[in-house]
């Protein structure tokens, strides 16, 4: 056989795909399975759920970060096959991530619990999936469940995307049924890669991570040409050049080989310091001989939802520093620049995806670094144009220039696809009304479940949408958005005083016809956080020099210990130290001691 | 400076309900042991702390319930510590009294031993708060053990006394402070209910039938007792403590003072030439440590310049009459403005902390949050 004639052959067998799932629908368990049968794992080297490799990801069934898995499968036509699986972040606020994913591949796996039917962000990252022209295989999961109607789904299926289920696997990835069909129908139904050996390298980059040794490591797909040790390459979106170090494969461990061709799935390192230089969608290419075209879809990502984060001792403000630094190796999206806030000093002003990509980043900086910390409450970005025609745009409410300067204000919107049962339209459509919700459409699924279409303001779904969404309909609905624009609103700045002084940390901006209600909401609930002080401590809602609400926490009046236990003075000494311990994680502003939890009150409202 | 000499007696006829002191069942064989190993210690501690420098003002006898044994007993400790160090001509001697552990004859044994100071643990006037707190006395046995003390000729007669019991109203406790002074007592000990983790008690009010008094009865309470004791012509002198003029607890000012004391004992706390250190709490282990030749210690440790100065301050300011910045810059080389000066100017001017030329103290807005002013010093 010619080394031409191989390659060919090895492109012919390989085979590229992604599942996509709604959260719980399987996906993990399935792509265990797979590698399990595969063998590309032993027993006893699994734990379960491999791709989910942080801890966060594996406690909250989420992917956060795409990875990927070579398999080698032996299919029933007696040919050895080379499956490299992608795995999908699984969340809305990482679109991108899943789309650069999915761009990766020929094919994807698509799973719907058997009782759940599909959700809505299945759909969306279906639809994701046929714009890129892949190819789905349909896997109805845990079929094995008492209440599966495995014939309904396939019904929804059928109706809702228009895919044909005729052949669709009825599949328990825990009882490992099904996992052999799915993987012949990978090998059948998916298309090989395509692509010419002999052009210039054109890759695309699907992820990264930073390893200490070897600088970021890109996650790639070789679309066409070939990459290989010592070649120089060039990032086409950010111009940088850099020699390969090493190309390999994923088994899933990081394993080198010579070279990676059309088709292939596998990373590169090449000594590159800054995972800035290697962006997510950016198409790598050879220095010497540049491909003329790059990869269609790049995008630079551009943070949705903005918080200030503050050490709560203010001298680990270095540590937090580092710690976000360390962060952003591996998460190019993470964005942050110093700011500082009258109550809490000094910290950064963080820029997020959305609202779970934040607290995955507080909780790995609490988690990892050891940090306490005092998370603002999210904003988005709003858009002001002035009385003196410039136009500005604040992330952070304290920012917000006096009501007298604001010609008028903008706000991004969203337009939110609601998926629910269909006696639960009633409770949506109120929730949404409530959270300004300019209705569009609405849509039977089957008979009984029900997609609604909304334009939505982007602040009121980070604020307690879903959460509310959950709980109005008893955990049914399931939630997908994107953004659709900007758009004019009637907003002021709710300002809170805390012993008559404004603490900045707390304001936040609403719109005018519900600053009433959450003026008193935020005021109750303070006076519920904020401990008693041996004085009143009034709290104010404000806006402008107008006192909307007020509450008072009433003055501690007695914290005494009666007796001092025979000379055990270790015992009362370690009763106070336990009370100074409580009031350090607070923070001081003015004299009074607010704790964590306040600076977030505005989010846990109702 | 005169030290101060704690003895703990381990055991009670039965233990109260919120009482989180170690204590066990009295057992006159384990007492036995027990008393043998307390020689055991004097002796041991009599050399290894200089018995002879070291002048005793005060003896405390505490538990558990001192009187739970024979008054042969209780006398026979007392002549021990006469054996082993040296004490003061008008070394004050304290037992505490259980009323329903004492009789006549018990009394008079023990005031002969040479012991001039009772404290009678009374707690409450009604049955219903008595038997809810699992005293094992009614009533009538402590106007009875006031009368065996006071037949055996003791005249410094301290009562304790509980206010803030759960279920106990503000009549109760106003009826209890009545009945106490016609006792004609010299000093009273006034303590806020704490409800310990670990106790009986508050399991009950973990887990429902017990509903625990309210914070701001507490407080009316407490400012009740001050008002009734001091009209009655009683010095408040610390939190929780109140004495006729001359007639104030010398060994418990020892610890208010921040001065040297020594604890026997299982469980009992020293402060010593600087270390401080506590005993094992178990009496079985206690036990056998001595037996074995050794010093019970479990715990050891030399304070910093900076704890001794923030302990000086907390326990001095537990006292009505607080500290003397004086004696603090003498006896740490450097004034407490210096120190504490800007958490001194704080608490001023929160109005919990008056600060004198020659005196700091808590204000009455400060007393009842003293913690909230103590913890500034840690």
């Amino acid at each position: 056989m010619t080394e031409t004639s191989h390659k060919k052959t090895r492109h012919s067998k390989t085979r590229n795909f992604c599942i996509i799932a709604h959260i719980d629908h399987g996906k993990s368990t399935l792509a265990d399975r797979l590698l399990e049968y595969t063998g590309a794992l032993t027993e006893r080297e699994m734990s379960d759920q491999v791709l989910d490799q942080m801890d966060l990801e594996r406690e909250r069934g989420i992917t956060i970060k795409a990875q990927a898995v070579r398999l080698m499968y032996k299919a029933d036509d007696g040919e050895i096959y080379t499956l490299n699986l992608i795995d999908t972040p699984g969340h809305v606020d990482f679109t991108y991530e899943v789309s650069r994913s999915l761009a990766a591949c020929e094919g994807a796996v698509l799973v719907v619990d058997a009782a759940q039917g599909i959700e809505a962000q299945t759909l969306a990252n279906v639809y994701l999936a046929l714009e890129h022209n892949l190819e789905i295989i349909p896997v109805i999961n845990k079929v094995d469940l008492p209440g599966a109607e495995p014939g309904r789904v396939k019904g929804e299926i059928e109706d809702v995307i228009g895919l044909d289920c005729g052949d669709a696997v009825l599949a328990s990835a825990k009882e490992g049924k099904g996992i052999k069909e799915v993987l012949e129908q990978i090998v059948t139904k998916i298309p090989p890669p395509v692509g010419n050996e002999d052009e210039p390298l054109k890759a695309l980059v699907f992820d990264s991570h930073y390893d200490s040794y070897k600088g970021v490591i890109a996650y790639i797909r070789v679309f066409e040409g070939s990459v290989r040790p010592g070649m120089r390459i060039r990032m086409m979106a950010t111009g940088k050049d850099f020699e390969v170090n090493e190309v390999g494969i994923f088994r899933p461990a990081l394993t080198g080989i010579g070279e990676l061709g059309v088709g292939d799935v596998g990373f590169i390192a090449a000594s590159i310091k800054n995972v800035k230089d290697i962006r997510v969608g950016d198409t790598v290419t050879g220095a010497q001989k540049p491909t003329d075209k790059p990869l269609p879809g790049y995008r630079k990502i551009t943070p949705m939802v903005f918080s200030g984060l503050y050490p709560v001792d203010g001298a680990d403000y270095d540590d937090l520093r580092d710690a976000l630094g360390k962060l952003k190796l591996n998460d190019a999206s993470l964005m942050f620049d110093p700011e500082t806030s009258v109550a809490l000093g000094f910290g950064f002003r963080l820029g997020f995806l959305g609202l779970l990509h934040m607290e995955i980043i507080q909780e790995r900086l609490e988690r990892e670094y050891g940090l306490d910390l005092i998370t603002t409450a999210p904003s988005v970005v709003f858009r002001i144009t002035r009385t003196d025609g410039e136009m500005i745009e604040i992330d952070n409410p304290t920012n917000m220039p006096p009501a007298q300067n604001i010609e008028h204000m903008e706000e991004p919107f969203v337009k939110a696809t609601v998926m629910v049962p269909n006696h639960y339209v009633g409770a949506v459509m109120e929730l949404a009304q409530e959270k300004r919700g300019i209705y569009l459409n609405m849509e039977y699924l089957s008979e009984s479940r029900v997609m609604l279409s909304y334009e939505m303001p982007l602040i009121e779904i980070i604020y307690d949408f879903f959460d509310q969404l959950k709980s109005r309909t008893k955990g049914y609905a399931s939630l997908d958005y994107e953004f659709s624009g900007y758009r004019e609103s009637d907003l002021v700045k709710l300002d809170i005083m805390v012993s008559a002084e404004v603490v900045d940390a707390l304001s936040c901006i609403v719109h005018r016809d519900k600053a009433y209600q959450k003026g008193r909401q935020l005021t109750e609930k303070l006076k519920d956080i904020i401990p008693r002080h041996m004085f009143e401590v009034p709290i104010q809602a404000t806006i402008g020099n107008k006192i909307i609400a007020r509450e008072t926490v009433k003055a501690m009046r007695k914290n005494v210990l009666a007796k001092c236990y025979g000379g055990d003075i270790t015992r009362k000494r370690k009763l106070l130290e336990k009370q100074k311990e409580g009031k350090k994680r607070m923070k001081q502003v003015g004299n009074v001691e607010i704790p964590q939890e306040a600076f977030m009150a505005v989010l846990k409202m109702e | 400076m005169a030290v101060g000499l704690y003895i703990h007696i381990p055991f009670c006829i039965k233990k109260c309900g919120y009482c989180d002191f170690v204590s066990y069942p009295y057992d006159a064989g384990l007492a036995a042991s027990y008393l043998s190993a307390l020689e055991k210690e004097m002796a041991l501690c009599s050399r290894e702390f200089g018995g002879e420098q070291k002048v005793f003002g005060s003896i405390y006898l505490g538990g558990g319930t001192p009187t739970a044994l024979t008054g042969g007993q209780v006398a026979g400790i007392i002549d021990r510590c006469r054996n082993h160090f040296s004490l003061a001509g008008d070394v004050e001697i304290t037992v505490e009294c259980n009323p329903g552990t004492v009789d006549p004859e018990k009394m008079d044994t023990i005031r002969k031993s040479g012991v001039n100071r009772v404290s009678i643990g009374v707690q409450a006037y009604q049955q219903r708060l008595l038997s809810g707190l699992g005293r094992i006395h009614t009533w009538r046995e402590v106007v009875q053990a006031a009368d065996s003390c006071r037949s055996a000729g003791f005249d410094n007669i301290s009562f304790d006394l509980i206010f803030g019991i759960p279920g106990q109203t503000r009549n109760d406790w106003q009826e209890t402070m009545d009945r106490v002074l016609e006792m004609s007592p010299r000093h009273i000990s006034a303590y806020c209910l704490k409800i310990e983790p670990g106790t009986p008690l508050h399991r009950e009010v973990t887990t429902g039938p017990v509903t625990p008094c309210d914070e701001d009865l507490e407080l009316e309470m407490f400012w009740c007792t001050v008002d009734k004791l001091t009209g009655c012509g009683f010095k408040h002198y610390e939190i929780s403590n109140f004495a006729l003029p001359g007639w104030e607890a010398r060994h418990n000012l020892i610890y208010w003072h921040n001065e040297e004391y020594l604890g026997l004992g299982p469980a009992a706390h020293s402060m010593l030439n600087g270390i401080r250190f506590n005993n094992v709490e178990s009496v079985e282990l206690y036990i056998k440590k001595l037996n074995r030749g050794e010093l019970p210690v479990s715990q050891a440790r030399v304070l910093t310049v900076t704890e001794q100065m923030a302990e000086t301050v907390f326990l001095g300011l537990r006292l009505i009459d607080g500290l003397d910045p004086g004696v603090f810059a003498e006896r740490f080389g450097r004034t407490i403005n210096e120190v504490y000066g800007d958490r001194l100017e704080k608490l001023v001017c929160l109005e919990l902390l008056e600060a004198g030329e020659n005196r700091l103290k808590l204000t009455k807005k400060g007393l009842p949050l003293a913690n909230e002013v103590f913890v500034e010093f840690i």
